[in-house]
C-alpha cells in the first residue's frame, strides 16, 4: 500500500492525542485550585532532589523572562529545523524530477 | 528533558564531561572526513541535525500528567553513528542551555552523553544488527529510534541516581527517577520512532543513493523498498 505508513503514523498520533484528552479530563477533575498538571518531567526530578536538601550550585546565566518569550524561542528552534528539513527534501525532490 | 543547570554536584558533572569529550573529538574528526570525502551526504547531515532541533523543541504531554520532549538524535545515530550524533546533540544542547535555560552548561557533559551518545549508540547498534539479520528495514528504524529515545532517559535516570542515591541507595533512587523520566517517555518514544521511520521512508524514496553510499542499505534492499511503496 502506497500510503500505508503515513496512515499508520497518523493513527498513532491521533491515538496519542485522544489518550491525552481522556487522561487530562481525569487529571483536571482531581486538581485543587491553583494547581497545574502537565509540568515538565525535569521539574519533578528537581523537586525530588531539592527535597533531599540539595541546593543547585549553578544557575542559568540567562532565563527567558516569561513563558511567552520561552515559547517564542522553542518555536524558533523548531522553525529553524523545519526550514532545513523542508529545503533539503524539496531540493532532492526537485533534482529527481529534473533528472 | 535534560538535567537542569547546577543539578549535578562535583565530581559527577566533571566525570560526564570527561566521558563525553572523546566522542565529541572523534565526531569532529569523522565530520571533517565526511565533509571531505562524501560531500553528497551533507544535506542528509543537515536533515539529521535539523531533526534534533525540531523534535527536542516539542514538549509533549505524556499519559502520567507530565511533559517531556523527544530527542530526535536516533536518526543521526542510525545515519552517521553515535560520534557525529554527539556533535549534533551538542549544538542543540548549547542552544537550549544558553537561550532557553533548558538543561545547563555545567550539566552539558551529562546531557550530551545521554542524548547525543547513549541514545544514538543504541539506535546505531540496533540498526546494524537489524539490517545484518535481514529484518524489515522500516521496522528496524522504528525500534532503533524509539529505543534510542527511551534509553536517553534511562541514562538520565542513572546519572541522577548515581549523583543522588539518597537514603535508598542507587537502585531506589534509580527507580524514583526512572518513574519520572523513563515512564513519561514511553509514549513519546513510540511517536518519535514512528516519525523517524516515516522520514527514513522519504529518504529511501528521494535520495537512496546516499544510503547506499554510506553503506546503510544495499542496492537490492533499496530497490525492494522502493517497489513496495511505488
Amino acid at each position: 500500500m502506497k500510503y500505508g505508513m503515513e496512515i499508520t503514523v497518523a493513527v498513532l498520533i491521533i491515538v496519542f492525542a485522544v489518550v491525552f484528552l481522556i487522561q487530562d479530563g481525569a487529571i483536571q477533575a482531581t486538581l485543587g485550585d491553583g494547581e497545574e498538571a502537565w509540568g515538565g518531567a525535569d521539574g519533578e526530578a528537581a523537586g525530588i532532589i531539592e527535597a533531599s536538601g540539595y541546593e543547585p550550585w549553578a544557575e542559568p546565566f540567562w532565563t527567558p523572562p516569561s513563558g511567552e518569550i520561552e515559547s517564542l524561542l522553542f518555536a524558533l528552534q523548531a522553525a529553524i529545523g523545519a526550514v532545513i528539513i523542508g529545503y533539503v527534501f524539496g531540493y532532492w525532490k526537485g533534482s529527481r524530477k529534473a533528472a | 528533558m535534560h538535567i537542569m543547570e547546577g543539578f549535578l554536584p562535583s565530581p559527577w558533572w566533571e566525570i560526564w564531561f570527561l566521558v563525553s569529550l572523546p566522542f565529541i573529538i572523534i565526531g569532529l574528526y569523522q565530520l571533517n572526513k565526511l565533509v571531505q570525502e562524501k560531500r553528497d551526504a551533507l544535506p542528509l547531515l543537515a536533515v539529521a541535525g535539523a531533526f534534533v532541533f525540531v523534535l527536542s523543541s516539542l514538549k509533549l504531554p505524556s499519559f502520567n500528567g507530565s511533559c517531556s520532549h523527544p530527542t530526535g538524535t536516533g536518526l543521526g545515530g542510525i545515519l552517521f553513528g553515535p560520534c557525529i550524533a554527539a556533535v549534533l546533540g551538542l549544538i542543540v544542547l548549547v542552544f537550549q542551555a544558553t537561550l532557553l535555560a533548558h538543561g545547563g552548561i555545567t550539566t552539558l557533559g551529562a546531557n550530551v552523553f545521554s542524548m547525543g551518545i547513549a541514545g544514538p549508540a543504541v539506535a546505531y547498534l540496533i540498526y546494524k544488527a537489524g539490517t545484518r539479520a535481514g529484518a524489515n528495514t522500516y521496522a528496524t528504524v522504528f525500534i532503533a529510534a524509539a529505543l534510542a529515545d527511551l534509553s536517553t532517559y534511562v541514562v538520565t535516570s542513572v546519572q541522577l541516581a548515581l549523583a543522588f542515591p539518597g537514603t535508598t541507595g542507587f537502585f531506589g533512587a534509580f527507580s524514583a527517577f526512572a518513574a519520572i523520566f523513563a515512564v513519561t517517555q514511553v509514549p513519546l518514544a513510540i511517536i518519535e520512532g514512528a516519525v523517524i521511520m516515516l522520514v527514513f521512508k522519504y529518504i529511501v524514496q528521494l535520495k537512496p543513493e546516499i544510503l547506499t553510499h554510506l553503506n546503510l542499505l544495499s542496492e537490492s534492499t533499496v530497490n525492494k523498498l522502493r517497489e513496495a511503496t511505488a
